[in-house]
């Protein structure tokens, strides 16, 4: 008998059982659907992450001291500290395209009335394209500022927002630690990054400015952000920076600098999610496999209680093989449509959690064709052992089975 | 020899029953020609049970030979016997065998559709026609459970004649009928037969028996009598003598 034949015989006798179907579907189904749901979960984590990751840009890499790590005390200002003239060292290496020092300070920001406590960075004006920095209004700071060690400033638009609730800062001379600088921009919001820091929670001045007005000294640049021209020679492009500092500053050891690049963070903010999705898909799949075996148990009853129609399609003129099929056939529509009705769920359910949880969710095809590959296999597997009974059963017992 | 339709010679069926052998079946020869109508008697345990189910290729003999329509089927595979069932036996039981919730039509196409070659349209068309020889073709659309014991019979009538099989093979097929209902059936098997087909019948009521043309008596594994039914009974004579009740049929549903 035809294969197509054995499947209506099939899609029939499991039409006569509706209730029946439907609920051991219902266990593919629920499986089907939170594998996908957790799946979408997992990836959406993963696009968030590596979105941020991106938008501090991929050909980034930061360059620390580590200094400050060291057991043994050293006299400031001595051997290891990043300087400005290291900026100026790594900015005329080939494959740099911008570089910067960053200094870090925080202080008392005061504007009239309003006083905010915030964190401020002293930067050269390459910071502005290494990070892709735009003001929403006014304007950035320009290198002959930098060089003038102008008290000029931008501001982030959390300081603006409660410095400036009611004014627009462009032009206002704020006061940090007392000492006056005239905002000229506000920057483009940026939102939180990856560790959950405001992003906009931030002054930034010319460098020069930070360290002769607010810090004091010179010496102690913080780190150095660097662009690489191209995110391809970025490891490369490490080392030489490693092998540069270590000439400049004689007698140090390659644990003293610290040159890491937004590439290793993306990868390991990623394998971080991709841990994440593996571990709910394992536990979603788990329940996929419960259904499974609620497959095999009805399929085992649905033989049990249909020995004599066995028994009179043998006797009629199906051979074992007919027999098997329809009956492998019966576990593997139950699993497929089960699958497909799952597909449908967890679509949903990964589009209303996304909304309701305002989670981002994204549903991939793979994981769409994994778990109706997964279901459709579960179907052959749990469908074959009962399906096997079935055709063995003999033919004069199945005949005479009350 | 041409009009012989199956032989057994020597047909031995032995079963073992933890250390007991059971001889069910005893050298047992038989011919069967063509447009007989056979009826087996015997008491239980006689083995006509399971002489029917070697004649039906249900089971396979010990030791001897069964040839049906020239093709050595005793020692043939199971795929093959398969195929014999399906195409040369046609099969009455005594409880119907009927599959529920499956319409009268479809349990008579059950056989044709294990049958390669055969489109959609000629199984309807030959499982209305089988089913419109029994007299049934009003209730091709009803499910097993809205008709008569009688008439599910005459469904597992046709359903054994859509095939046109070498010959038909009934197993008590009046055991769970009542007097009237039982002639009924009778009287379509009579029909066939007049149409040509050879019919084997075991029963064990032996007024039944009388419908057929050859009588054949088992006991103990062997059979003792078989012999030519001089005073045959007309099962349409009978229905005429029977009195008068409300057709059954009609109030179904």
């Amino acid at each position: 008998m035809s294969v197509l034949g054995i499947l209506r015989i099939a899609l029939k006798s499991l039409l006569r059982n509706k209730t029946r179907t439907f609920l051991t579907m219902l266990g593919i189904i629920i499986g089907v659907a939170a594998v996908i749901t957790m799946l979408a979960i997992g990836q959406g984590a993963k696009n968030i992450v590596e979105e941020q990751v991106n938008s501090m840009g991929t050909n980034v890499v930061m360059v620390y001291s580590n200094f400050n790590r060291s057991t043994v005390r050293q006299a400031a200002g001595e051997g290891n500290l990043l300087s400005v003239e290291d900026v100026q060292a790594i900015k005329a290496l080939d494959q740099v395209l911008y570089a910067s020092p960053v200094y870090n300070s925080w202080g008392q920001l005061k504007y009239e009335g309003n006083n905010w406590r915030g964190s401020i960075m002293g930067v050269d004006a390459d910071y502005f394209f290494i990070r892709e920095m735009t003001t929403s209004r006014g304007d950035l700071f320009y290198p002959s500022d930098v060089e003038n060690g102008s008290k000029i400033c931008v501001i982030g638009k959390t300081v603006a927002d409660n410095l400036f609730p009611d004014t627009d800062p462009i032009g206002k001379i704020m006061r940090i630690r007392n000492i006056p600088f005239t905002i000229t921009g506000v920057l483009t919001p940026k939102g939180q990054n990856v560790m959950g820091q405001d992003q906009d929670d931030i002054v930034i001045a010319p460098y020069t400015t930070v360290y002769q007005r607010l810090l004091g000294h010179r010496w102690r640049v913080m780190s150095i952000i660097v662009s690489a021209r191209s995110r391809d020679y970025i490891h490369i492009l490490q080392q030489d920076i490693l092998d540069l500092l270590q000439t400049r500053h004689h007698g140090t050891t390659a644990e003293e600098f610290v040159v890491s690049s937004q590439t290793e963070l993306a990868e390991t903010a990623s394998s971080v999610s991709d841990t994440m999705t593996i571990l709910l898909a394992s536990i979603a799949g788990i329940s996929l496999l419960v259904g499974g075996i609620g497959i095999m148990n009805i399929m085992l009853v649905s033989v049990t209680e249909r020995i004599k129609e066995i028994g009179i399609r043998r006797a009629v003129g199906a051979g074992k093989r007919d027999v098997l099929l329809q009956f492998i056939i019966e576990a593997v529509a139950i699993s497929f449509l089960g699958g497909l009705l799952g597909i449908a769920l967890g679509v949903g359910a990964s589009e209303a959690l996304g909304n309701m949880m305002n989670w981002s969710v994204a549903v991939t095809l793979w994981s769409v064709l994994l778990s109706v590959g997964f279901s459709m296999a579960i179907g052959i597997f749990f469908g074959w052992y009962p399906a096997r009974k079935a055709a063995n059963l003999n033919l004069i017992d199945a005949l005479r089975y009350e | 020899m041409s009009d012989t339709l199956l032989s057994t010679k020597a047909i031995s069926k032995t079963y073992a029953m933890g250390d007991i052998r059971v001889h069910a079946l005893r050298h047992v020869d038989l011919d069967v020609t063509k447009g007989d109508f056979i009826a087996i008697m015997g008491a239980s345990g006689s083995g006509k049970t399971t002489f029917m189910n070697l004649l039906g290729c249900l089971d396979k003999p010990t030791t001897g030979s069964y040839i049906l329509d020239g093709i050595t089927v005793h020692d043939m595979e199971d795929d093959k016997l398969t195929q014999i069932r399906n195409q040369k036996i046609g099969y009455v039981f005594q409880s119907f065998y009927l599959l529920p919730r499956t319409t009268a039509l479809e349990n008579v196409e059950l056989p044709l559709l294990y049958r390669h070659g055969l489109s959609l349209h000629a199984r309807h068309e030959r499982a209305m026609k089988a089913l419109k020889t029994v007299g049934l073709e009003d209730r091709a659309k009803h499910f097993p459970n809205q008709l008569s014991g009688g008439q599910q019979q005459r469904v597992a009538i046709a359903r054994a004649i859509v095939n046109d099989p070498s010959f038909i093979l009934a197993d008590e097929p009046t055991g769970n009928l009542d007097t009237r209902t039982s002639i009924e059936v009778m009287s379509v098997l009579q029909e066939l037969h007049a149409q040509g087909k050879t019919i084997i019948m075991v029963t064990h009521e032996p007024d039944i028996a009388q419908y057929a043309h050859r009588l054949i008596t088992f006991r103990d594994g062997k059979i003792i009598q078989d012999k030519i039914n001089k005073n045959r009974k007309d099962a349409l004579q009978d229905l005429a003598q029977l009195p008068r009740i409300e057709d059954e049929e009609e109030e179904e549903e």
